[in-house]
């Protein structure tokens, strides 16, 4: 899989880590969203919702708000949190992959793999608010 | 409709979405976002946000059997995503400038695009033309286990293949969609990667690709919680089930049962933008 110039972790290695991260990352996204879901749909106040038109719910659209909501368990903010956690996995995948590189002094691989994060990073600060 | 019925009905359709997504290996967003729009009337933009997230979910809880192949080839994804991450982020400011109509339509189109994909044959011989000096120092070359011992490969037409990349991942970030079926054609047709590789780098490249239009959509608030959390929770669980089963059986009918569901959807979708319905 890779040329043999390479110091430190094999690709194969790099990946296995990156994959075990991942698998533990989405459990905890589904556990979360599926007991603020539980808690969502026992909320005895919650009325029909309304899918057909589009409305936006500052709450529940940013990073700031939506930890503070989940920190006061409002069922919603839990499963966004859980959303957030899920939407972490990919990006936390390209950090690793950025820590490898840098395990194998692959310098062209660890300014590609930055860039790759800095467009993440770029578009969760849009969220970050 | 009760919120607890409207939950129940979108968790067991997108279970089936990624049963069907995972077998055909289609992905369970192109089948979600059509029937969310069009059975269960929810938005459009609803209906891609929780799309995308189940995008996400699927590519991450995947990746384990994906790498246990040994097949996938990080550099080579790495580099692609790239032109993924900013196509989506074009994408994803496209989904605001452009109408419902217009995105059902190229949903249309994409869907059957996805079904004429979805029946290529898997053994594109691959060509073993010397790696060319990009090539070379792009790393964007490895081998892979075939019949005949370790085989190796390098990509041809890595301009091509980029170019490609960033309009799969345009397509991501308007769509909500993991667009796999545009990934491969890019690496196993434009670079000339063999067919695993491309699918299984594609795994890796869908949930990168989605989360760069992920934060864009959070902050536009297309990710409504009572709609995402029926379908990344099924879209999950229905892919989990898909890629085991995927293993013991060969699923042709299975595929052309899915293909022209797809077609029929495809179809619907284009009709229903074109006459302002969606």
């Amino acid at each position: 899989m890779q040329p043999p110039s390479h110091p430190g972790p094999t690709d194969k290695e790099i990946d296995l880590s990156v994959a075990a991260m991942l698998r533990f990352g989405v459990t905890l996204a589904a556990v979360m969203v599926f007991i603020g879901g539980v808690l969502s749909l026992s909320h005895p106040s919650r009325a029909v919702p309304e899918y057909m038109h589009f409305h936006t719910n500052a709450a529940l659209s940013t990073i700031v708000s939506i930890l503070r909501g989940a920190f006061h368990l409002d069922p919603p903010s839990i499963i966004q949190f859980g959303l957030l956690l899920l939407i972490a996995t990919p990006v936390a995948r390209v950090v690793l992959c950025v820590v490898g590189f840098v395990r194998q002094r692959d310098r062209l691989y660890v300014a590609i793999s930055t860039a790759v994060l800095a467009i993440l990073l770029f578009s969760l600060i849009k969220a970050g608010r | 409709m009760s919120l607890l019925l409207f939950t129940s009905l979108v968790f067991l359709t997108s279970v089936l979405a990624g049963l069907l997504g995972a077998l055909t290996g289609l992905g369970g967003g192109v089948v979600i976002v059509p029937v969310l729009a069009l059975l269960f009337k929810v938005d459009l933009r609803y209906a891609i946000g929780a799309s995308l997230v189940s995008v996400i979910a699927t590519s991450s809880g995947a990746a384990v059997a994906y790498v246990r192949e040994g097949l996938s080839n990080i550099r080579i994804g790495m580099f692609l995503e790239i032109a993924t991450t900013l196509g989506a982020l074009l994408g994803a400011y496209l989904t605001a400038k452009v109408t419902s109509h217009w995105i059902a339509i190229v949903f249309g189109a994409v869907l059957l695009f996805s079904a004429a994909a979805s029946f290529r044959t898997r053994s594109t011989p691959v060509a073993q033309a010397p790696a060319s000096p990009l090539t070379a120092r792009l790393e964007l070359s490895g081998t892979y286990p075939s019949l005949d011992g370790e085989k190796s490969y390098s990509a041809q037409r890595i301009p091509l293949g980029f170019g490609i990349m960033f309009g799969a991942g345009t397509l991501s970030g308007l769509l909500g969609i993991g667009s796999g079926a545009v990934k491969v054609l890019a690496m196993d047709q434009a670079m000339k990667l063999p067919f695993k590789v491309s699918t299984t780098t594609s795994n890796f490249m869908i949930g990168v690709t989605a989360a760069a239009s992920a934060g864009i959509y959070l902050a536009r608030g297309y990710i409504d919680p009572d709609i995402a959390m029926p379908v990344m929770l099924g879209v999950l669980a229905g892919s989990l089930v898909g890629t085991r089963i995927l293993v013991r059986t060969r699923a042709h009918v299975l595929k052309l049962v899915f293909a022209l569901v797809i077609v029929a959807l495809g179809c619907e979708m284009i009709y229903s933008g074109w006459t302002g319905r969606i």
